[in-house]
């Protein structure tokens, strides 16, 4: 690809990410950034190009380190924020909550603690 | 169609779910899918890798990918939510890594024989990477407090760091194979990071981790660029625009450049506040009982968390106490100021840990002006984003900074551990008012008093 053609790549991705993130609401910023750890772990593609035709202890050793640096971020990336992202519940449609349902979501929260 | 063909293919619908997923993001109801759906497409994109021709050695890649799956599990699994801010440091940290690793494989493999077109953005890529790597072990060790005290790195020292990688990439841009010289760019762009996070104190950490954010974006975009890879390229840039963006909210949000919170550094200590000094002298403490009274018989209160929350681990203890209002009929709110905590959105996460509606969670603009009917703010671990003098005294340090009005309300509650002002070291006039009552404890403790006596009313 002529280098032209990944600049323009390059720039419309930049208005499109500027774009689509300028929606996301503040209450969502620390999901935000850990789902974009994750998809940064896509450097992890640079490692699976080059591991082929790299040859040498060296080289070998920076690139399995670099493969296992993108597979941290991936995922531990994708998994933390699925984990973070179902912790933000809204309102319950029922205002009326009963005392009762109050309890055993108080019982769920310590067993999951 | 060739292999070649498919596997072009196959990026643009990666990268297109990449961009999908990131728009869900915009409401907490659909953002899980968005998280799933992003992950779906680094799938594909892995997959296209896979199946490129020459990619090789596979027992090596197993081993790789082995290790990561290793560790990035039970990391993911295990940490708290307090904790999120040292998480993305590290991640932001071994994304960096990952890139100047390649960068450096890259110009081995080749011998340093690349045109300037590859040459160019891996020398980039090599210095962005290798300073977000080693500035955010930094901000990690900072963030878990093993790393204390107060540095100062004169600005020459980042000035001369920076200069040498500069000079040392164009020297290998010019033409020269050195490894020795590559390796120097990694070391003195890594000396960097390392540095200029090292002074930056706990309050600044949400610009500097954002900062970051966007560095390791920037850096695996360049990466792509020099490997021909449209994924990376794509994947990578929105990162750089997500971490910018970021960045640039917080600035606004402590009215800072980032400059200034990378090369300033609020004065330590600082000049006394004039009008502090002034209005300062009694400052009135009250009793857990009193503040049950004054909560149970408002109409609205607004809660304002800070740091202070978080170290306490005081988010269940604040959402019980909420809960018990609430059914006294009692409203409660949360105003939350873009930069409390240590990284974007760190209270909001924690509070919906802790079960709280997200329609309760108020941004800053939409809370300020339900101050004036709110009868009382209850200040939680939370200081210099409620400090009044931010509008009022001119030559205060954060004279300008947008703020939470809790001084418009009928009466405020702070929870605070002690007297000492907060990370900006200045005083805050806002807890000399007399509307203003202070509960001094640890949060957790203290809102665990305030809860007890309500029950008990």
């Amino acid at each position: 690809m002529d280098l032209l053609t990944e600049i323009a790549i390059l720039v419309l991705a930049a208005f499109v990410g500027f774009e689509v993130i300028s929606k996301v609401p503040n209450t969502l910023h620390t999901p935000l950034m850990s789902g974009t750890n994750a998809i940064h772990g896509i450097v992890v593609l640079g490692g699976l190009l080059l591991i082929g035709p790299a040859h040498g202890f060296l080289n070998d050793l920076l690139l399995v380190i670099a493969i296992a640096f993108g597979t941290i971020n991936v995922v531990g990336g994708f998994l933390v924020t699925d984990r973070m992202l179902g912790m933000f519940k809204g309102r319950k449609p029922d205002p009326e909550l009963e005392p009762g349902a109050r309890g055993e979501a108080g019982d769920e929260r310590s067993e999951a603690g | 169609m060739s292999r070649h063909d498919v596997v072009q293919l196959l990026y643009i619908v990666a990268f297109s779910l990449f961009i999908a997923g990131l728009h869900m993001l915009r409401g907490p109801r659909t953002a899980v899918r968005g998280n799933q759906i992003a992950a779906v497409g680094m799938g594909v994109a892995v997959v296209a890798t896979l199946i490129t021709r020459g990619v090789g050695d596979w027992i090596l890649i197993v081993v790789g990918v082995a290790i990561g799956t290793a560790v990035g599990i039970p990391a993911a699994r295990g940490v708290k939510m307090t904790q999120m801010p040292q998480m993305v440091a590290l991640f932001n940290g071994v994304g960096g890594g990952a890139v100047a690793l390649i960068s450096i494989v890259e110009f081995r493999v080749t011998g340093g024989d690349l045109e300037l077109q590859s040459l160019i953005p891996i020398l980039f890529a090599a210095i962005i990477g290798s300073i977000s790597f080693w500035g955010s072990i930094v901000a990690f060790l900072k963030l878990e407090e093993r790393l204390k005290g107060r540095f100062a790195i004169p600005k020459v020292v980042n000035g001369v760091l920076l200069g040498v990688a500069v000079v040392l990439a164009v020297i290998i841009a010019a033409g020269s194979d050195s490894q020795l010289l590559f390796w120097l760019i990694l070391v003195s762009a890594g000396a960097l990071g390392l540095l200029a996070v090292l002074p930056i104190g706990g309050a600044d950490m949400p610009v500097v981790i954002s900062t970051l954010n966007a560095f390791t974006g920037l850096s695996a975009a360049a990466a792509g660029v020099a490997l021909d890879n449209t994924a990376l390229i794509v994947a990578g840039m929105l990162v750089g625009a997500s971490g910018s963006i970021l960045t640039k909210q917080m600035a606004e949000a402590m009215n800072r450049s980032i400059g200034n919170v990378f090369f300033g550094g609020l004065g330590a200590g600082g000049p006394a506040l004039p009008g502090g000094g002034e209005t300062g002298g009694t400052v009135r403490s009250t009793s857990a009982a009193d503040v049950a009274i004054q909560l149970s018989y408002a109409r609205l209160v607004v809660v304002v968390p800070g740091y202070g929350m978080a170290v306490a681990q005081a988010q269940r203890a604040v959402a019980d106490l909420a809960t018990e209002l609430e059914k006294r009929g009692v409203e409660v709110l949360y105003g939350i100021h873009p930069v409390a905590g240590r990284m974007p959105g760190h209270m909001n996460v924690l509070l919906a840990e802790a079960d709280v509606p997200y329609e309760k969670l108020k941004e800053m603009d939409d809370i300020n002006p339900e101050f004036a009917r709110t009868d009382v703010a209850l200040v939680i671990g939370a200081n210099d984003v409620t400090n009044p003098a931010a509008r009022t005294v001119a030559d205060s340090p954060i004279y300008g900074m947008p703020i939470l009005d809790v001084d418009k309300a009928g009466s405020v509650i702070v929870l605070k551990r002690s007297m000492n002002s907060g990370f900006a070291g200045i005083d805050n006039p806002l807890f000399y008012e007399p509307k203003t009552a202070m509960l001094f404890g640890d949060a957790k403790g203290s809102v665990g008093e305030v809860l007890a006596e309500v029950q008990a009313l």
